[in-house]
Order: structure tokens, then sequence, then C-alpha cells
């Protein structure tokens, strides 16, 4: 079980949360130009690195806030987590 | 080569069985292969196979970093069978139907293909109508399958839990006869004996480190036994694709997460073939040994740990106590997991890509064992003529930008979750 330190409402189980994938993938902005290439990428493309990886979990029975994870893909071990609107480096 | 037989075995019996031949040999990496398989799973050990078969190219290695069938083909819960609805993968996977149940024979080696049928539960009446339209679906692509209305269900498997006060009655089933299971290690270990005799070097504890592209030319690989030199390389290392499409510069639509399964202890035999529950993800099958052989949903979060959650385990459980709730008795044997590529619209790919000379296999999702065999007959096709058999022609890796995805269970881009 992952223990997952929520920045709203502390070290929660992971059973709480529920798991929105990739928080590095950006939505292409409204009201541009968007090529089927940046469509692509966002939809569909993604690196899935091994190793340490920056997510977004929602605290679904919890608080209910997107929040975003960086945590290793191999060894599970999570580094630290933000709320979505910071920036994890 | 030796030829396995009930003499060969009576023969090798007089001498306690020590003078067996030895399967496969293990060579070190020569300086320049005409092609170079990566990865020595089901899939990698049956393209080198059917590239020397079929092909007659033979100065092929398969690199592997582990040992051949360490990773997924080891892993895999063995189910076979080709109920899809979409013709692309239906063609298909009935087409790595025949190979499977002649797959013995052609291979000399037991793989212990066991056709004894596959049941999809219904339990509302829109799942089956959905299940009606599948199977007529399949027919039409000349697979059998069988719409089970609930009485006959219950002749099939009498132990579900049939009483009126569970939370998803059984409404019946589609069933596809012919679909069934096989012993996965064998089918490894017969594809790499057959293809290390036809002169295929297998290199085991050998990592690939990096590639020689020269101006969108593939001419080679580095590894930890060093460089080797190639005209062609084929990527057929699901689990590990995203790593190695690093080195290459290329980011793919999948993400690799990872899948759990488990046995139960031995049981004498009341499972024949392989169930799975309509009403939640979770299906099970009983080995010839006798252990219930149980899986079900992804963890559910990007992984490169070949070892699962048990919060995962226990969910994928409750399905199967609602299905069948004998199962609370059973004590659990063991639980694993293995790495899957999860490709974004559930379906694999089997493609050239955009560097002449490296060719890409991944993506298998849930299903590879099932498709091994076609899956290494349609790529060895794709390598040795460079261009896209007319099986794989919907498996391309470019039908994401196209818009030509093969999402048979309409479930978009996330096919982790429901």
């Amino acid at each position: 079980m992952l223990y997952i330190k929520c920045p709203y409402c502390g070290l929660r189980a992971q059973k709480e949360f529920s798991y929105g994938g990739d928080a590095t993938v950006k939505r292409p902005n409204i009201n541009e130009e968007v090529s089927s290439e940046d469509w692509d990428n966002f939809v569909y493309m993604r690196k899935s690195p091994r190793g340490k990886h920056i997510e977004l979990w929602q605290h679904i029975a919890g608080c209910r806030q997107w929040i975003k994870v960086q945590r290793d893909t191999a060894t599970h071990e999570i580094f630290q987590t933000a709320k979505v609107t910071e920036e994890i480096r | 080569m030796q030829k396995y037989s009930v003499f060969s075995l009576i023969k090798n019996a007089f001498s306690n069985h020590q003078n067996w031949e030895v399967a496969w040999k293990d060579p070190s990496p020569k300086s320049e292969y005409d092609v170079v398989i990566i990865g020595g799973g089901g899939h990698g050990l049956a393209t080198a196979y059917y590239l020397a078969k079929e092909h007659n190219i033979r100065n092929v290695a398969i690199i592997e970093k582990g040992w051949i069938g360490g990773g997924n083909v080891g892993r895999n819960t063995t189910i076979i069978r080709s109920n899809f609805m979409y013709d692309a993968n239906a063609r298909f996977n009935e087409f790595g139907m025949d190979l499977w149940r002649n797959l013995s024979q052609e291979l000399n080696f037991n793989v212990m293909f066991s056709p004894r049928g596959i049941i999809n539960l219904a339990h509302s009446d829109a799942q089956m109508n959905a299940y009606a339209r599948r199977g007529n679906s399949m027919r039409l692509n000349g697979i059998d399958a069988k719409l089970l209305d609930r009485d006959e269900v219950k002749k099939l498997i009498p132990m579900a839990d049939f009483s009126d006060e569970v939370r998803f009655p059984i409404f019946g089933g589609l069933m596809q006869p012919s679909a069934g299971t096989a012993r996965h290690d064998a089918v490894a270990w017969g594809y790499a004996r057959q293809a290390d005799d036809m002169g295929v070097d297998i290199i085991q504890h050998c990592e690939v480190t990096g590639f020689d592209v020269v101006n969108g030319k593939i001419k080679g690989i580095r590894t930890s036994r060093g460089d080797i030199k190639a005209k062609k390389v084929g990527l057929c290392v699901a689990g590990s694709t995203n790593i190695l499409a690093e080195k290459l510069n290329m980011t793919l639509p999948i993400e690799t997460h990872v899948l759990q399964a488990c046995v139960s202890e031995p049981v004498k035999p009341l499972l024949d073939g392989v169930v799975t529950f309509g009403a939640g993800h979770f299906y099970i099958s009983q080995s010839d040994k006798g252990e219930m052989v149980m899986g079900g949903d992804l963890d559910g979060y990007n992984s490169y740990a070949q070892r699962g959650n048990l919060p995962t385990i226990q969910h994928v459980l409750t399905g199967g106590l609602a299905l069948f709730p004998f199962l609370s008795r059973l004590k659990m044997l063991r639980t694993w997991g293995g790495i899957m590529d999860m490709s974004m619209d559930g379906s694999p790919i089997i493609d050239k890509t955009h560097i002449e000379g490296l060719y890409l296999n991944c993506g298998w999702c849930y299903g590879g064992f099932k498709s091994t065999p076609v899956s290494g007959w349609t790529f060895a096709h794709t390598i040795a003529q460079d261009q896209v058999h007319e099986l794989n022609s919907e498996l391309r890796l470019n039908r994401f930008s196209t818009g030509h995805l093969l999402d048979e269970k309409g479930l978009g881009t996330k096919t982790w979750i429901g």
C-alpha cells in the first residue's frame, strides 16, 4: 500500500486516491491554432519513465482535490507531494 | 537436434536422464548479424523462429537482458482466445489460433494447448445484447461463438453463485469453445529450442545500452557485452518499451503499468475452462496442477516494479468471491506482477518506425500471451519484407494520429481504468 501525503489532509492510504496520470503533459492552449501533432502529444504520447515521475492523483475519498506526486515508478518511493497549482522540481 | 518422443524418453530413462542434449546453446555475441531481436520473451523467440523458418533468415540474434522466459511469458495467466469484435483484432488472433492448434507438433515440444473454452459472463440485459453483437461479429470472421443463457451457464459452472440475493446475477454469457490455455514456459522453451537449432543465437544476460543510428538508419546496438552491428533490429520488449524508446528519442502512445495475478493452493478438478466476471475485472481458470489461476485489474499507476500492491489483489478477489463463493475456503499460494505496455487504445503495435531498419512490436496491454505465435509470425514478415503483412496492417503506430484506433472496448485512452 502506498501512503500519500495530501497537501490538504496529511498522510493517507492509497485507497483514498485515484490516479490521474502524467502531470507534465500540457493541454494545448485554448483559442490558438493547434497542430495534429500537438494534439497527438497531449492525448496519446507518454514518456512513462522508469524512475522519478511527476503524476496527478485525486484525493477522491477525502478532500477531492487534485494533487501532484513525485514518485519512483520502480521502487514506489514518494519523494514529494504538492498542490496541483504548485511546481515540483 | 534430438527429437523429443516417447522413444527418446524411454531411451534416456536407461541413462537416468543424464544424457539429454542441451535444448539451446549459450553463445557469445558475434560482431554482426542480419537481424537482432531485442527481448527473449515469447514474442521475441517466436519472431526469431519464424524469421528462420518462413523467411530463411538465420543470421539472427536474440538479445535478452535477463534469461529467456523470465518476463511476461512466464508471468501471464496462460489464456488463449480470439473473441474480438473488431475485424482487425479478430482476423489477427484467429490466425494465431490456427498456429496454436498445431504448435506442439510444429515445435516438437508439448505446449499443452488445451482448448477448453472461455465464458464471458453477462450480468444485465444490456450486457447480453453487447455479447450477442460481439458473438455475431466473431462468427462473421469465422470464429466460434455461442451465446449462453442462464441455465446453460449453470450447467457449465454450477459452483458459481446463482442464488437470488446476489448483487450481480448471472444473465448468461458469451462462450468461445475453441479458446483455452497452454503451458506458457513450454511456449518460450519450444520456440527457443527450434530457433537455436536453425542457427539463431540466443544471448542471455546481455543488456541493450544504446543504439547506433546514422542518418536515420539503424547500424547496430550497444550492449553490456559489446557493440553488435545489425542490418535490422526488432524491439520485442513489452514492459520495457518506453525505456528503449527513450534511448532512441522516441515517444510512444504507451504507459507502463504493473498487472498482478495469483494462484490458490491446488485442489481437485472443478473448473473446466476460463471464466470472466462481467461485473468487475476478474477472471479465473484451473491449471493442470489444480491451482485456481486468477487475475484482474492493473494496480492503476505507472510502474516498473514486477510486483504489486495488496489492495489491488484484495479488490480483484472481492469480485472473485462474489462470483465463486467457494474461493473463500482456499489458501492463496502466491501472487506476482508483470509489467505491461498499456497502449492508448488497448491494442498492440507491430510496425516499422521512422528509423530505417528498426521495427517495433509493443503495446500488448493485458493480452500478449495469446498472440505469441501470430505476433512472431507477422513481426518476422514485417522485418523480413520491410513491410507490414495484411494481418498487422491495422496495428500500426500512426493509427493514433490518423484516428484509426482499435479501441476494442471503447474505453478511451485510459485503458487501465474501468
